[in-house]
């Protein structure tokens, strides 16, 4: 369970989210709770349809909830009377993107792709690379540094992706299904990853999937029913 | 920061040079046919200023000699050459016909003139003005003659003497040189078997024939057989005078139709080649929206080909001028290539036209500046399915 002695990094009360109006409306979230802690890595599961995709949008100020609140680090983000006007700039700067695909640019090479988010908060090109650099070795990549997107093997793109992520050096990291186009080993690899990123940065991970392989070793995880998340202790096993 | 668009082109790079050369070539078709348009005026302009002549004196009504028709008797610059304020006067003809050069034939306008006098060819590149009376010839150099060359024209050959430039027709026809007392016989003249079938009808209408009238058949024929007609008379004024003054002058006082510089320029770019422009405006227009439609639809696929992308770099918290920055760059980079492309090709293939075709520098600065907008106004339609994409699209979503 959640050590509640700490400020999470992640925290979401009421999360409503309604699509159309009218008869015709449909409420994909009916008042989620869920809080994550700074070096926790959070299972979120639920069957298709459930609204996980939609929590992940609301999470990643991509759309707006219809009713809640979401704290991130402390800061409201959005509430019932008050949200965050720029959007982009919280996104590029507090939060994570892990994709089940990688779409990294593929006109760019490993290490613009990491640089590129740098850049894009304004840290200068000789920093920005430095850091995208630091990152790739630290995910073990930075001998494909220089690399074309279209040379990369599965697994060296998701890990530039995760890189990419973690540029800006975000408090908060969504993946959405970062192991769907993984065998199992290397799922468990990408995972281990992430643990061990989360807690180097102290970084709050969220992560969907479906995937039976890795869902035994979140410590702590939210299962989405019928709109409503579910917290559920995780069995933690190991990597191996 | 990283060059997003320069990188996108690079990544891409035969494709959109592809595309760069089928956009250059339809602003070198574009360049060309200003050119071409150029080309007639300037050519038309050349044909005035080649004659260095201040009136052109024509029959009553007519546009002539280059517009329409025109014939005079040739001792109508006797009651000219009289008036004040008229320096010189020279007699001339023309007519466009194909003369027989090593078993081709080759169109050109005869210039019949005077030696000395206006309507003599200027600017000679190569040989020796005429200075026989009968069968020498000057030929612009567009006729593709060499000094020394034999032409036939009608049943007579003639030598080229030498060789001038820039002379062509209103029609772009090249201009070949010769006596008036030629051209007159070259416009007239019939071949034998009608000058024989002539002369017996001649000879055979009683009327011509009478006795008691000795010589009347013969006064008949010096007449019919011979030609005392040119198409216009050409006037330098004295320096000082009044082309206008002396043109009204002439107007007034001697029945015929007198046209200064500025009319003749007027009657030529403005009544002559006026179709031909608004066909080639017309052209122009077509060309401009075609160009428009391609550049736009080129720009709207490469910018949907990478849509995820953009999806993403939005995602990830890039500003949307970074994204209209990208797409305006492609398109104005391909803008650009396409007018080096463009202008490239026009330069070369230029000079290959049959006829004169003026590629000025200020229709190449024009032609940049449009294609500039053009570029710009067709990336709005990708900037705008750009803008459009939500960031949500990159996490299974729109």
């Amino acid at each position: 369970m959640a050590d509640h002695a700490k400020k999470p990094a992640i925290k979401l009360e009421g999360l409503v989210k309604r699509y159309g109006s009218g008869s015709s409306a449909v409420e994909a979230l009916k008042g989620v709770d869920m809080e994550v802690y700074p070096g926790e890595v959070v299972g979120l599961l639920g069957p298709s349809g459930s609204g996980k995709t939609t929590l992940l949008q609301c999470l990643g100020a991509v759309i707006d909830p219809t009713a809640g609140r979401i704290t991130l680090g402390g800061d409201v983000t959005f509430d019932d009377e008050w949200k965050i006007s720029d959007l982009r700039e919280l996104r590029r700067d507090r939060i994570g993107f892990i994709f089940q695909a990688p779409y990294l640019i593929p006109f760019l090479d490993a290490t613009e792709n990491v640089s590129l988010l740098p850049m894009l908060a304004g840290k200068p090109n000789s920093e920005a690379t430095a850091r995208a650099m630091d990152l790739l070795k630290v995910l073990d990549v930075a001998h494909r540094a220089g690399a074309r997107i279209s040379e990369l093997s599965g697994g060296e793109a998701q890990r530039v992706a995760i890189a990419r992520a973690l540029a800006n050096n975000p408090p908060i990291i969504l993946a959405d299904e970062p192991t769907a186009p993984l065998d199992s080993q290397r799922s468990l690899t990408v995972m281990r990853m992430l643990n061990e990123l989360a807690a180097q940065y102290r970084t709050a991970i969220i992560v969907v999937t479906h995937d039976d392989n890795i869902i035994p070793t979140f410590k702590r995880l939210y299962r989405i029913r019928e709109g409503k998340a579910h917290e559920e202790a995780g069995e933690g096993r190991p990597f191996s | 920061m990283i060059n997003l668009a320069y990188r996108d082109i690079a990544n891409g790079f035969g494709r959109y040079m592809l595309t760069s050369l089928g956009l250059g070539l339809l602003i070198g078709v574009t360049l060309t046919m200003a050119g071409v348009y150029r080309g007639m005026v300037d050519d038309a302009r050349a044909l005035i200023n080649g004659s260095a002549t201040d009136i052109w004196v024509v029959q009553r009504h007519t546009l002539g000699p280059y517009a329409e028709s025109s014939t005079l008797h040739d001792d109508a610059w006797r009651g000219i050459v009289g008036l004040p304020g008229v320096a010189e006067t020279g007699n001339v003809a023309y007519l466009t016909m194909q003369v027989k050069h090593r078993e081709k034939d080759v169109r050109v306008m005869i210039a019949g003139f005077e030696s000395g006098k206006p309507g003599e060819p200027m600017r000679l590149v190569a040989g020796r003005p005429v200075t026989r009376s009968h069968y020498e010839a000057v030929a612009d150099v567009k006729t593709g003659f060499q000094v020394g060359d034999r032409v036939r024209i009608r049943r007579h050959e003639y030598t080229v003497v030498g060789l001038t430039s820039r002379m062509v027709s209103s029609g772009g026809d090249p201009m070949l040189f010769i006596t008036l007392k030629d051209a007159q016989e070259v416009q007239f003249l019939k071949d034998n078997d009608a000058i024989v079938g002539d002369r017996e009808r001649l000879a055979a209408n009683p009327q011509f024939n009478r006795p008691g009238v000795p010589g009347l058949l013969s006064a008949v024929e010096a007449d019919r057989f011979s030609n005392h007609n040119v198409n216009a008379i050409l006037v330098r004024v004295a320096s000082g005078t009044d082309a206008r003054l002396v043109a009204d002058t002439i107007l007034r006082w001697k029945h015929l139709q007198a046209y200064t510089r500025t009319d003749m320029e007027q009657i030529l770019v403005a009544k002559l080649i006026a179709t031909s422009a608004k066909q080639i405006g017309l052209f122009l227009v077509i060309l401009t929206v075609v160009s428009t439609a391609i550049v736009a639809l080129t720009v709207y696929t490469m910018t949907m080909s990478k849509i995820k992308e953009i999806a993403v770099l939005k995602l990830i918290g890039a500003k949307n001028r970074v994204i209209v920055a990208m797409i305006l760059q492609q398109a104005l980079g391909l803008g650009v290539i396409g007018f080096v492309i463009g202008k490239t090709v026009a330069t070369f293939w230029a000079p290959i036209f049959p006829k004169y075709v003026l590629l000025e520098m200020s229709d190449a600065g024009r032609a940049f500046v449009i294609t500039m907008v053009i570029c710009t106004l067709a990336s709005i339609l990708a900037i705008r399915a750009a803008l459009k994409v939500s960031p949500a699209t990159a996490i299974g979503g729109g």
